[in-house]
């Protein structure tokens, strides 16, 4: 037990990270090609037309797996400031902070497909439903998290400040969540409402699962490869850093 | 424990009343904004009063916010609170006292303020009594939320517009039960339950803010 | 194939979502690749100036 927790420790070195963080970044690129590749086809060829919503619904492909994604790296950038603050372990605060633009861009990307999926059906390109409220309200979670991150000068107090702020930010999203969807079913917005899950058949959710785990790699696999430049950024006056990229040139 | 918070309240409060100027700034400010509305929505009673709870609402949010940086910001310059985080006492207790001095010079005047807003857009008894009885409730929840903001961005360049950004998405569930316990009042159906929530945030707030800003604090001051 | 790409009528926002997607998830690669190479390179190139200054001392 003791050996693996030393063990552990050991990679929360980002000089010894740096290296595994190349290796991840490759394996999960490969996977996420695979299975977005996989996820297209499927999305467009084997899922079958939705009998109420046409073609249009396979929005949904996208934009489920993008609004799940947007919300989980979230979590995970919170699970990283934790151990962060806990551990005081430099690497955590590199990794959430690595995630950040991932996230951001998968929120932007669950609200333009989610607008894009209810001009057609709602005749709107924009409305106040509580799941797209919700969705921008993290946006602007995820805004001012990398604000604040490029805001302090000084990495240490960077660190732990944009820690404490997304540990702030996952209390409240319940919270949040849960006043919006007060407030959305008092102004009766409850007549339009998706209605995914009624109508889903199996292909229909693997597919999106598909789409979902491939996106998931991706993740990973962008968030590795900032990861690796941000060590490289944070560590440049370090001896193994001048050592690697000395021998580079 | 209450001593040390009796003695922050009060010296907070004397130094606020050494420079009145900043309490008039905020409630100008609110007072503004609010009249700004009819103005470019024009004056029609009947559309006033069905948007007046949301907009006295984001006009005294947007006026609290405003004062936030207020808080630590001189203790900051001078060095007061590098020494008052060295004292035994626990920081939770001084960011309390702080913020409730800070309330009561800054949110204190919009409660009293906002029912006069109110008259200029036509909202009934009951409407005013609801919207002070909201924002008795909602602006210290705003105080005690803005102050992690405002420990966060303490002494950075953009500070103010960086705490905006930080501080709005958490303010967002204060002004749906604020703005809607008006709503639900002029409209008949009773505000009740919409305040109790708003004092179930302020309570949460007032146990679970101060842990944050303190940890900001020492962040800060490190 | 005209019949596939016109998606039943929805093909604008079929194609509008997919292909702003598409663009986000290559584009935020792409970048990044410019970043950590614009990184690496100054790195390097600070490294050779100090190595310089060092060698014209001992000479």
């Amino acid at each position: 037990m003791a050996s693996r927790l030393v063990n552990w420790f050991k990679f929360s070195s980002p000089a010894t990270f740096y290296p595994l963080a190349r290796k991840i970044a490759v394996v999960s690129t490969i996977i996420a090609v695979v299975l977005i590749a996989i996820g297209l086809y499927m999305s467009f060829f084997v899922a079958p037309t939705d009998y109420k919503q046409g073609e249009g619904y396979r929005i949904i492909f996208v934009h489920v797996p993008a609004s799940w994604m947007s919300m989980f790296i979230y979590v995970v950038m919170a699970g990283w400031a934790a151990l962060g603050l806990i551990f005081n372990t430099r690497l955590s605060a590199m990794m959430a902070q690595s995630l950040a633009p991932t996230g951001a861009m998968f929120a932007f990307l669950s609200l333009w497909t989610g607008s894009f999926w209810g001009k057609p059906m709602w005749g709107t390109w924009w409305v106040w439903d509580a799941r797209i409220t919700s969705e921008l309200i993290l946006l602007f979670l995820y805004l001012g998290y990398m604000a604040l991150r490029s805001a302090i000068d000084d990495p240490r107090r960077g660190d732990r400040a944009s820690a404490i702020l997304l540990l702030v930010g996952v209390v409240n999203i319940p919270i949040i969540y849960y006043s919006v969807q007060w407030w959305n079913t008092l102004h009766q917005g409850s007549t339009i409402k998706f209605n995914e899950e009624s109508s889903m058949d199996d292909t229909m959710l693997i597919t999106m699962l598909i789409m979902t785990f491939g996106f998931w790699a991706y993740s990973i696999a962008v968030s590795m490869v900032r990861v690796r430049a941000v060590i490289l950024e944070r560590e440049r006056s370090s001896s193994w850093v001048r050592e690697q990229l000395g021998a580079e040139t | 424990m209450f001593e040390p918070l009796l003695w922050i309240i009060r010296r907070d409060l004397t130094i606020a009343m050494r420079r009145r100027s900043d309490i008039f700034t905020t409630l100008i400010f609110f007072v503004i904004v609010v009249s700004l509305f009819p103005l470019g929505i024009g004056p029609e009673l009947e559309t006033l009063r069905l948007i007046a709870p949301g907009i006295v609402w984001v006009g005294a949010l947007l006026a609290s916010m405003l004062a936030l940086e207020q808080i630590f910001s001189a203790d900051h310059r001078d060095g007061t609170l590098e020494q008052m985080l060295l004292t035994p006492q626990p920081v939770s207790i001084l960011v309390i006292g702080k913020v409730l001095a800070h309330w009561l010079v800054t949110g204190l005047p919009l409660v009293v303020m906002a029912p006069l807003l109110g008259l200029q857009y036509d909202l009934s008894a009951a409407g005013l009594g609801a919207l002070m009885v909201s924002l008795l409730l909602g602006t210290p929840a705003l105080s005690l939320i803005g102050a992690i903001g405002a420990a966060l961005t303490l002494g950075l360049r953009s500070g103010g517009v960086l705490l905006a950004l930080l501080v709005l998405p958490l303010y967002i569930p204060v002004l749906i039960f604020g703005a809607g316990a008006v709503e639900a009042t002029v409209s008949g159906l009773g505000g009740a339950s919409h305040l109790s929530m708003l004092a179930a945030i302020l309570v949460a707030s007032l146990v679970l803010a101060p842990l944050a800003t303190s940890a900001a604090l020492r962040v800060a001051e490190d | 194939m005209a019949e596939f790409f016109d998606m039943g009528g929805y093909a604008l926002y079929v194609w509008g979502s997919f292909g702003a997607t598409a663009l986000c998830m290559i584009a935020e690669p792409l970048l990044l690749r410019g970043r950590s190479q614009q990184i690496r390179r100054r790195i390097a190139r600070m490294v050779r100036l100090e190595q310089e200054v060092k060698h014209e001392g001992q000479a």
